[in-house]
This record gives structure tokens, C-alpha cells and sequence, in this order.
């Protein structure tokens, strides 16, 4: 178990370029992200408020702790890799979005108007 | 050189990018450079495919076929004992994550075993709530509702899986090479994996589970 490390000390700068990994930013990003799922469980467990405030507090934290867990843990920022995950993850929210509220959008539509219409009268 | 001194001069020559801190080009290699990045890559195409989950799911959320609803069948302790176990699953990869800066490699393996063994909980009650619902006849067969939510849950515990068989396979890389280079950004990669899973819980928690209930 206390093998020493052969990493090459030379090297190990470069291994985490961009990429700052600290103890107080993962146990920030730990915290935040416990009140961020107490939060909404106990909401919805308790039925402290109507369906509509709840749905809408608890989908908002959901975005919030995405961007919590983003920052604190995948290390998404403007520096690492120069910038480029960063690029690639809002590209792929813009698809991700798109996609999800576009099928919505359009399902319920297709839905609402495929609904069976009141037979009208003398027809 | 000219041409050096041209790229150097911010006012001749402007970046329209921001210049990543600490650049040092050797070294650059060995550490794969572009792995990173190209993981990183994978990971939003992975997230692409959870996007057409999350939207098949919410298209056919209430499409329940007289079949069982999500009030009724979901256990809401459950899945907050569940988000509990991932969550804590990723602080204790945080701290696989510096042990391996700090070039400890007997933490970073008694760390990466508790991640493992938080993920193996994570499926196994995953795996408990899915044999309880398809012994209530709430299979994949039975709604439209039901398909998309085993096919969106399942994945995600597919993966999860999947970061514990690497957990594995590291474990072994670790004890055969220690904290190589390589080995140092398979960690990385599979950190980000491991965080990326988690994101990935906290829609299905959120989506799924919680608003299925409120509704």
C-alpha cells in the first residue's frame, strides 16, 4: 500500500493543467449540493406547498445543482483545455435543450390536437 | 525567429481565444494532451443520448395505458437513499481525485474502492426498486410511461455499472504501474465519467421521480 508513487516529478505539473484540484472546492461543491437535493426531496415529501410552487422551485434547483456540480466537479471553466470543454458542454446544452423542449413542444400539441372533438350535433 | 515573435505580440498578432494558464507544451504527450478533451467530447455525445431519453420520458409521462401511475408505484425514501449514496459516491472520487495529486497512491485506491462500493450499493438498490415494481406488474411492458422510464433509468444504472467495472480495471492498473502518468489521466477520465453520472441523476430525480410524484 505504501508503494511510493512513480509518477516522475517532472511531469506531474503538467498532468493537471488547468485543472485546479482542491480539497476546499470539492467539499464547497459536496455542501452545496446536499442542500440542493435536501431541499427538493423534503419539498415533495412534506407537500409543504401546491403541486405548481414545488414543481417549479425544485426544477430550478435541478439547473442549479447541474451548474454546482459542473463547476465544483467536472472542473468545466474558462481555462481548462482552453476553454474547450467549455465550448463543448454549452454546445451541447443548446442540442439538449433543442431536443427536449422542442419533442415536448410538439407532442403536446400533436396530442391536444388529436384529441377525440365533441361530435357535434345533427352531423 | 520572425514568425515567433509575430504569434507572441498580443497587438500584431490578437488570440481570439482565451490562453489556457500554465501552458507548458512538454509533457503535453505523455499525458495525452487531446485525451482529455476527447473524453470530454464523448461524454457530451453521451449526454446527447440522455437527452432523448429524458425527452422520450417526458412525451410519454403520462401516457399510462390504465396501468399503475408514478404516485403509486414510486418510493420516494428509496430514491433519496439512493441520491444519498451517489452523492456521496462523488466527494469520495473527489478525494481519490487529490490523493492522486498529492502522489498518495494508498489513498487513491482506498478511495476509488469506496466509490466502488457506493456505486455497487447504488445499482443493487436500483436493482431492488426495479424487482419490486415488475413483482407489482409494473413491467416495461405495461404502459408507454413504463418503457420510457426502465429505458432512461436503466441506462443510467447501465452506466453506473459500468464506472464500477473501470473502478475495477484502475484498481488493478494501480496496483500493477502506481500513479504513472497514464494512469493519472485514466483517473481523470474516469473521474469525470464517474461526476458526469451524477449530473445525469440529478435530472432523473429531479424529472422523474419528483415531479411524477407531484403530479
Amino acid at each position: 500500500m505504501n508503494q511510493a508513487p512513480s509518477a516522475d516529478p517532472a511531469h506531474s505539473h503538467g498532468d493537471t493543467h488547468g485543472h485546479a484540484f482542491s480539497r476546499r472546492s470539492y467539499l464547497l461543491g459536496f455542501l452545496l449540493s446536499v442542500v440542493l437535493t435536501a431541499i427538493p426531496f423534503w419539498l415533495v415529501m412534506t407537500g409543504r406547498f401546491d403541486a405548481t410552487t414545488t414543481a417549479i422551485v425544485i426544477v430550478g434547483l435541478a439547473f442549479v445543482q447541474i451548474l454546482v456540480h459542473t463547476y465544483f466537479f467536472l472542473h468545466v471553466n474558462t481555462h481548462a483545455e482552453g476553454g474547450w470543454t467549455l465550448m463543448a458542454y454549452l454546445f451541447a446544452a443548446v442540442i439538449a435543450l433543442i431536443m427536449i423542449a422542442g419533442s415536448l413542444w410538439i407532442m403536446y400539441h400533436l396530442n391536444a390536437n388529436m384529441m377525440p372533438m365533441s361530435v357535434e350535433p345533427g352531423t | 525567429m520572425s514568425t515567433t515573435a509575430l504569434i507572441d505580440d498580443p497587438k500584431v498578432n490578437p488570440t481570439f481565444y482565451l490562453a489556457e494558464k500554465d501552458h507548458h507544451d512538454h509533457g503535453h504527450e505523455a499525458t495525452g494532451g487531446g485525451t482529455i478533451l476527447g473524453f470530454w467530447i464523448y461524454l457530451m455525445s453521451d449526454a446527447l443520448i440522455f437527452a432523448t431519453l429524458f425527452a422520450t420520458y417526458g412525451v410519454l409521462s403520462t401516457n399510462f395505458a390504465g396501468g399503475p401511475t408514478p404516485h403509486e408505484i414510486f418510493e420516494l425514501p428509496l430514491v433519496a437513499l439512493n441520491t444519498a449514496i451517489l452523492l456521496v459516491s462523488s466527494i469520495t472520487y473527489g478525494f481519490a481525485m487529490i490523493a492522486m495529486q498529492e502522489g498518495r497512491l494508498g489513498g487513491v485506491r482506498l478511495w476509488l474502492v469506496a466509490t466502488g462500493l457506493l456505486g455497487a450499493a447504488f445499482v443493487g438498490i436500483e436493482l431492488y426498486e426495479f424487482g419490486n415494481l415488475i413483482a407489482e406488474g409494473a413491467t416495461p411492458q405495461r404502459s408507454a410511461f413504463l418503457s420510457a422510464f426502465f429505458t432512461l433509468v436503466a441506462t443510467h444504472g447501465l452506466h453506473v455499472s459500468f464506472g464500477i467495472l473501470w473502478i475495477g480495471v484502475m484498481l488493478v492498473q494501480l496496483a500493477q504501474r502506481g500513479l504513472h502518468v497514464e494512469n493519472q489521466r485514466r483517473l481523470m477520465c474516469l473521474s469525470m465519467f464517474w461526476h458526469f453520472l451524477d449530473v445525469v441523476w440529478i435530472g432523473v430525480f429531479t424529472f422523474v421521480y419528483l415531479l411524477g410524484v407531484l403530479r
